[in-house]
């Protein structure tokens, strides 16, 4: 025992005594099994060299996470990398001084970095209008649609058909009910992210003026267009006749369960929920499809759009720390750890290299499901109303976009009074960010 | 009162001292910072600052959700503390008569005060969940379709609820020791007059617990103001369509997930002054019933 003590003693005293490693602190927001997939891929980096050490903190919800991010660099203690989501791009754009775009990091510290490497659906999200990448996409996904095959072959259905149309979508539902194979139709995580914003990119339909806002800081949204309303005005329909049965604001806590419990046949998400939805659906067999569209609406579909966080580098660190973050965006993107993290958790791959090398090892053809978030970003070239969006004060939008589908499936308000009031709400949030980014 | 004479005049000063750096450092300073801010208009980061006079507190009235949330925070705030107080009284009133029972009642009406309000609020949203919650299932088989994420009079019931729960367990015990404080000898005395215990409760023991109640009224309305934040986050998150948005929630959405730190700091140093306002209001009429 004393013997034990002394060694590990000894081997103490080694590793304080080895070289100083330079530090770099990463703050994320990703808990749980996210969490710990996160972390391993720090612990890989670190152990693979020995100049620089990744620590990852977790500093809760994405919100929590900015927030605490933006404090930190107001008091000068800020992380070199910050995990931001997708909708607080524009305030991480806006922040010029704050940030070290990506591009410009790995060309000062002469790291080889290929932005035609990248998926464009993905990292088009986050490229300023010259093409220049100013963050390191890390963990993006984008919604797609499941569904209960068992219950579609009980209602008389094919199990292996997915609804490709919202046409579809409402007569399965209808039969779904009518048969008594299960109590509800669909149900839907993140109204604001799925059946709005994928919902307009998926119909080539423009979310806001200045290509959904990427041309200017103050734009303005457009979300309250015919095909637009006419899709609340439906789901507040589907909701009174009971095939669309609501989950709740934001990510939408109460979506998932219907699902699973199997009160609900179909149900659209993020692709990241895929491992949540295969743990819990022993029960049944999954089946996967891309999200529905509208038939008789010219250009649809077109490409959904990815949601997710981004790593940003901040300004301020030492000198010394660059360069290992260089190092590390360099070894997050090889395909190895890319396929690795996306066969992992539902997230895209973000390089053609990481999707083929997926390919190449037969993961697509064992989990076709898993293909499905690709083919959806990737099926016609982007235009301007399938880039993504770039607003300012978008997480308060959000909640907007939230407020006001209550206010609708509350019977308060009709749809086009709805996406009236989001637009009206939104601009004037838009315009107040303008003001305070002048 | 006593005066006390010191001799040396720096003395009282130094023995002062700790309680006022404590009071400035984490009072008077950030409370001080707050008022500045809300004069500005600044993004995020910090970069840009304009100084904007009172803009910030012009758009905060002129804001519809605003007034709202004044609204929705005294009807929340009222509903908390009278459910508290009530069913505290309630069963403070049953234990008193109770003899040999008391203390375990007692040490089980007292248990909800701790636990933690994050954890309360979602125990009260597992068992109002309108797909997975117990309550919920059974107020459907009632036939009642419980929903709080659409219906804002359900939403209400459910913070409401759930912030109070908590609550009773303190008021119980400010009415157990007031009860206790009542001599037994005034009731007797009513008791031989011919007073039934409905006559006696409202005209001995009520009157009597004045002080202890006047004193949880404020205790509770503070609590509902402030307090309650984790119990609304963790279940309806303010809303629907901000229904259950309290003051506080809002500044907190407004300033840490909105990051509009000029509205977040102008909402702050609104409710700062009715905090002023109560707590004037407490030593005014609390002392003085206090001394009846």
């Amino acid at each position: 025992m004393t013997r034990l003590l002394l060694s590990s003693a000894a081997i103490a005293a080694f590793a304080t005594a080895a070289p100083a490693q330079t530090e770099i602190q990463w703050w994320h927001a990703m808990g749980g099994e996210l969490g710990a997939k996160l972390e391993k891929i720090a612990a890989d980096f670190n152990a693979m060299q020995s100049d620089y050490k990744v620590v990852p903190t977790f500093k809760g919800t994405y919100p929590e996470t900015l927030t605490a991010a933006i404090a930190a660099f107001r008091a000068r203690e800020q992380p070199a990398i910050v995990q931001v989501f997708e909708v607080g791009t524009g305030t991480m754009m806006a922040a010029k001084g704050a940030v070290y775009p990506v591009y410009q990091l790995m060309a000062d510290m002469g790291e080889p970095f290929d932005p035609a490497a990248f998926l464009p659906a993905v990292v088009g999200y986050y490229t300023d209008r010259e093409g220049n990448m100013l963050s390191m996409p890390f963990n993006s996904s984008t919604p797609i649609l499941y569904y209960n095959k068992d219950v579609f072959e009980k209602a008389g259905l094919d199990r292996d058909t997915p609804p490709a149309t919202w046409q579809d979508l409402e007569a399965y539902s209808r039969q779904i009910m009518s048969s008594g194979a299960a109590p509800c139709g669909f149900t839907s995580g993140w109204i604001s992210w799925v059946q709005t914003e994928n919902f307009s990119a998926w119909h080539n339909q423009p979310i806001g003026t200045n290509e959904n806002g990427f041309g200017a800081i103050d734009s303005q949204l457009t979300l309250n267009g015919p095909v637009q309303v006419r899709h609340w005005e439906n789901l507040k329909r589907w909701q009174d006749e009971g095939l669309f049965q609501y989950g709740g604001p934001v990510g939408g806590n109460d979506a998932p369960p219907k699902f699973y419990a199997q009160d609900c046949a179909i149900y659209m998400n993020s692709s990241a929920s895929r491992a949540g939805v295969v743990a819990n659906s022993k029960d049944f067999e999954v089946g996967y499809g891309m999200l529905p569209y509208y038939a008789d609406v010219a250009g649809a579909p077109q490409n959904s759009i990815i949601g997710g966080a981004t790593l940003w580098v901040l300004q301020g660190r030492p000198e010394g720390e660059y360069k290992g973050v260089a190092k590390f965006f360099t070894y997050l993107s090889s395909p190895e750890v890319q396929a690795s993290w996306s066969q992992g958790t539902g997230y895209l791959p973000i390089t053609h290299a990481a999707y083929e090398y997926s390919t190449a090892h037969g993961f697509y053809a064992e989990f076709p499901g898993a293909e499905i978030p690709i083919k959806q970003i990737t099926l016609h070239t982007p235009t301007a109303n399938s880039k993504g969006l770039r607003f300012g004060n978008y997480v308060q939008i959000r909640t907007v976009i939230d407020e006001e589908f209550q206010a609708l499936l509350g019977g308060s308000k009709t749809a086009q009074e709805a996406l009236d009031a989001v637009v009206a709400r939104g601009n004037a949030l838009i315009a107040e960010f303008a003001a305070a980014n002048r | 009162m006593k005066r006390t004479i010191f001799g040396n005049r720096l003395l009282p000063w130094f023995l002062l001292a700790p309680q006022l750096a404590v009071t400035a450092v984490f009072f008077l300073w950030p409370a001080g910072q707050a008022v500045w801010q809300s004069f500005l208009r600044q993004d995020a980061f910090g970069f840009s600052t304009t100084f904007v006079g009172f803009a910030n507190y012009g758009a905060l009235f002129a804001d519809p959700f605003y007034r709202n949330a004044l609204q929705v925070t005294a009807v929340f705030a009222v509903t908390v503390a009278a459910l508290a107080l009530g069913v505290a009284l309630i069963l403070a009133v049953a234990v008193d008569r109770m003899i040999r029972a008391a203390p375990a009642y007692t040490t089980l009406i007292v248990w909800p005060y701790a636990v933690a309000p994050a954890i309360a609020g979602i125990l009260w949203w597992f068992m109002f969940n309108p797909t997975i919650g117990i309550l919920a299932y059974g107020l459907k088989q009632w036939g009642y379709r419980w929903d709080h994420l659409l219906d804002a009079g359900d939403a209400m019931m459910l913070v409401v609820i759930a912030a109070a729960w908590k609550q009773v367990s303190y008021n119980f015990l400010f009415f157990v020791a007031g009860l206790q404080s009542i001599p037994a000898s005034m009731r007797e005395a009513a008791a031989i007059d011919g007073a039934g215990p409905v006559k006696r409760f409202f005209t001995i023991t009520l009157p009597l617990l004045t002080p202890t109640t006047f004193f949880l009224l404020v205790v509770n309305v503070v609590y509902a103001m402030f307090d309650t934040f984790p119990v609304i986050d963790a279940t309806t998150e303010g809303g629907p369509v901000q229904a259950t948005t309290v003051l506080v929630y809002k500044v907190y959405m407004d300033g840490f997930v909105g990051l509009n730190l000029g509205s977040s700091a102008a909402q702050s140093v609104v409710l700062m002054g009715i905090v002023i306002f109560l707590t004037v209001m407490q030593f005014r009429y609390v002392e003085r019933r206090v001394n009846y």
